[in-house]
């Protein structure tokens, strides 16, 4: 059931993609996404898919775990891309009523479906091939410079990986709950939208409450073991840039270079 | 005796069709007769939870069917519900499963979903309240702010109020101080003998199986290892021992006992049989007056 969704999950294993410095993954896919929305017209925009391509298949994870990915935003895909297809301007194709589809209209609907999967099987990539204690390691890493404004990088990253890492843990004791309350006759599957909110009232009240005591196990937790924050405090492990990373960073540039190129010598679309 | 519960080649596999399959429950076959107390044993990770969960159809079986009172419980999955009122469930820890203002109302959440109302239920929820010794005075408080044995009774309370005829519980006595378990255990059995219910206890504590259950279901690797009376299954207590479970430790003295060429019965599951046992055998030899 919750189990289902396959966004944000992370898949271990030792393809290239997993192996890359975890930094220089978020630093890749923020220049990727950049790239994404600098692509305007159809050659720049295949070498961006291309790119995407490129990396679902370095990352040597099943598709079927993206194709998952992109099934929970495929709503937001239509409704924008449908919005864009009526908003265009240009030639009109076909009209009815108020609506009418120009060239312009069928352009940035396809641009916008293009970017909008780029941007999720990249990020995909990103999740499904880092652990979230790696990706929280690397913010702080990179959000490092922040400390001389004052703000709390460490505690934020600590956070984030406490939040992270208590999600299963969360998912398991909602499946317990939710059998429990099943066992006492529990309706969930029945009723108006009302009936069904109400419903569960009866999981989510334990669940409250036992996050709650958790969150004081933990932070006792910690404390017995002298946790006082990020001062001083040295790694584990400490990640290097290697030679990957900075091939990685030349294809990106690569293909940085082909968009603006691209953008130069062909007329733009959108 | 009648069977209330009749399991058939009963399987589950977890995660079927995935790379993380891993069967749990492997081809169970066993009667459950009315009106008796069983014990189900078997090492962490045995399939004893996935077994339980299938009698009240939490689990449905890959394989195999559940027969409470002569009907297939998926028959009509439809009506699985009903099926939870006959067969109740506390599940481990079933404290964190209380979630109402008041005691009253939490304890009431089962026999309200059951269609129970007016003074039925009033009744129905202080009998279950004094079945499991809480006080009166503490059903109108929030179940939040009673103590860890009093929230375990509090929810122990809320399936007994459905009045099922199968009462299944999972380790009910697991994190209890020993005389919590002690009261907590003979409350179970008081409960059992009043009602002439059929009770399920799944316990890591053979002392306390071997002190209430009148049958065994031993769990090996997903599978049913051996289903005997008490006796039995406590006199084999080699054979348990390989499947790492323990007999309880009277039983053990006694088997040692007898290796040693004592001459003391199998299957002694209690101090007060051991003594009269011993002291009948001293008495006997003239070393005891």
């Amino acid at each position: 059931m919750v189990r289902d969704v396959a966004f944000g999950q992370y898949f271990p294993g030792k393809s290239i993609i997993h192996r890359l410095d975890s930094r220089a993954k978020i630093l890749l896919l923020i220049g990727y996404i950049v790239i994404i929305f600098c692509a305007f017209n159809y050659f720049s925009l295949s070498l961006v898919a291309l790119l995407s391509a490129v990396m679902i298949a370095l990352s040597k994870i099943s598709p079927k775990f993206y194709f998952k990915s992109l099934k929970v935003i495929i709503f937001v895909v239509i409704f924008t891309s449908l919005l864009n297809l009526f908003y265009g301007t240009g030639e009109i194709i076909a009209q009815w009523w108020i609506f009418k589809v120009t060239v312009g209209g069928i352009n940035r609907a396809v641009f916008v479906t293009v970017r909008i999967i780029c941007l999720i099987l990249a990020s995909s990539c990103l999740t499904f091939t880092t652990a979230p204690t790696e990706l929280t390691d690397a913010i702080e890493r990179l959000m490092k410079p922040l400390n001389k404004l004052h703000f709390p990088v460490h505690e934020i990253a600590m956070m984030m990986s406490l939040a992270l890492r208590f999600v299963p843990t969360l998912l398991e004791e909602t499946d317990k709950i939710t059998s429990a309350q099943k066992a006492r006759g529990a309706d969930m599957e029945s009723g108006n939208i009302l009936k069904r909110v109400k419903a569960l009232i009866p999981i989510l009240i334990p669940l409250f409450v036992s996050s709650f005591r958790r969150a004081y196990e933990i932070a006792t937790a910690m404390e017995c073991r002298c946790y006082h924050g990020g001062n001083g405090r040295t790694r584990m492990k400490i990640i290097h840039m290697t030679k990957r990373d900075v091939m990685a960073f030349a294809v990106l540039a690569f293909v940085i270079l082909g968009v603006i190129l691209c953008n130069i010598f062909i007329p733009t679309v959108i | 005796m009648s069977a209330v519960l009749t399991l058939e080649n009963l399987s589950y596999t977890y995660g079927q069709g995935t790379p993380f399959e891993k069967r749990a429950v492997n081809n169970v076959s066993l009667e459950i007769n009315k009106g008796e107390l069983v014990g189900i044993i078997g090492h962490t990770g045995s399939g004893k939870s996935t077994l339980v969960q299938m009698l009240n159809g939490l689990i449905k079986p890959n394989e195999g069917k559940v027969i409470l009172d002569g009907e297939d419980i998926w028959k009509n999955p439809k009506e699985i519900r009903s099926v939870r009122f006959k067969v109740g469930m506390v599940f481990q820890y079933p404290e964190y499963q209380l979630f109402e203002e008041t005691v009253y109302k939490d304890i009431a959440f089962g026999p309200a979903n059951k269609g129970i109302t007016g003074a039925e239920l009033d009744s129905a929820v202080k009998k279950a309240a004094e079945f499991t010794g809480l006080k009166p005075q503490l059903l109108e408080k929030s179940p939040f702010d009673l103590s860890g044995g009093e929230k375990r009774r509090a929810a122990i309370a809320g399936v007994i109020a459905m009045d099922p005829q199968v009462l299944v519980l999972d380790e009910p006595t697991a994190g209890l101080d020993p005389m919590g378990r002690e009261v907590l255990l003979s409350q179970i059995v008081d409960y059992h003998k009043q009602r002439q219910n059929t009770v399920l206890l799944v316990s890591h504590s053979m002392e306390d199986i071997a002190r209430v259950a009148d049958r065994i279901i031993v769990m090996n690797n997903s599978e049913l290892f051996m289903y005997e009376d008490t006796k039995t299954v406590f006199s084999h207590g080699k054979e348990l021992s390989k499947i790492g479970l323990r007999v309880p430790q009277i039983t053990r003295i006694m088997l040692e006992l007898r290796e040693r060429g004592v001459d003391v019965p199998r299957g002694i599951l209690t101090t007060d049989e051991a003594f009269s046992v011993l002291t009948r055998l001293l008495k006997k030899e003239g070393k005891l007056w």
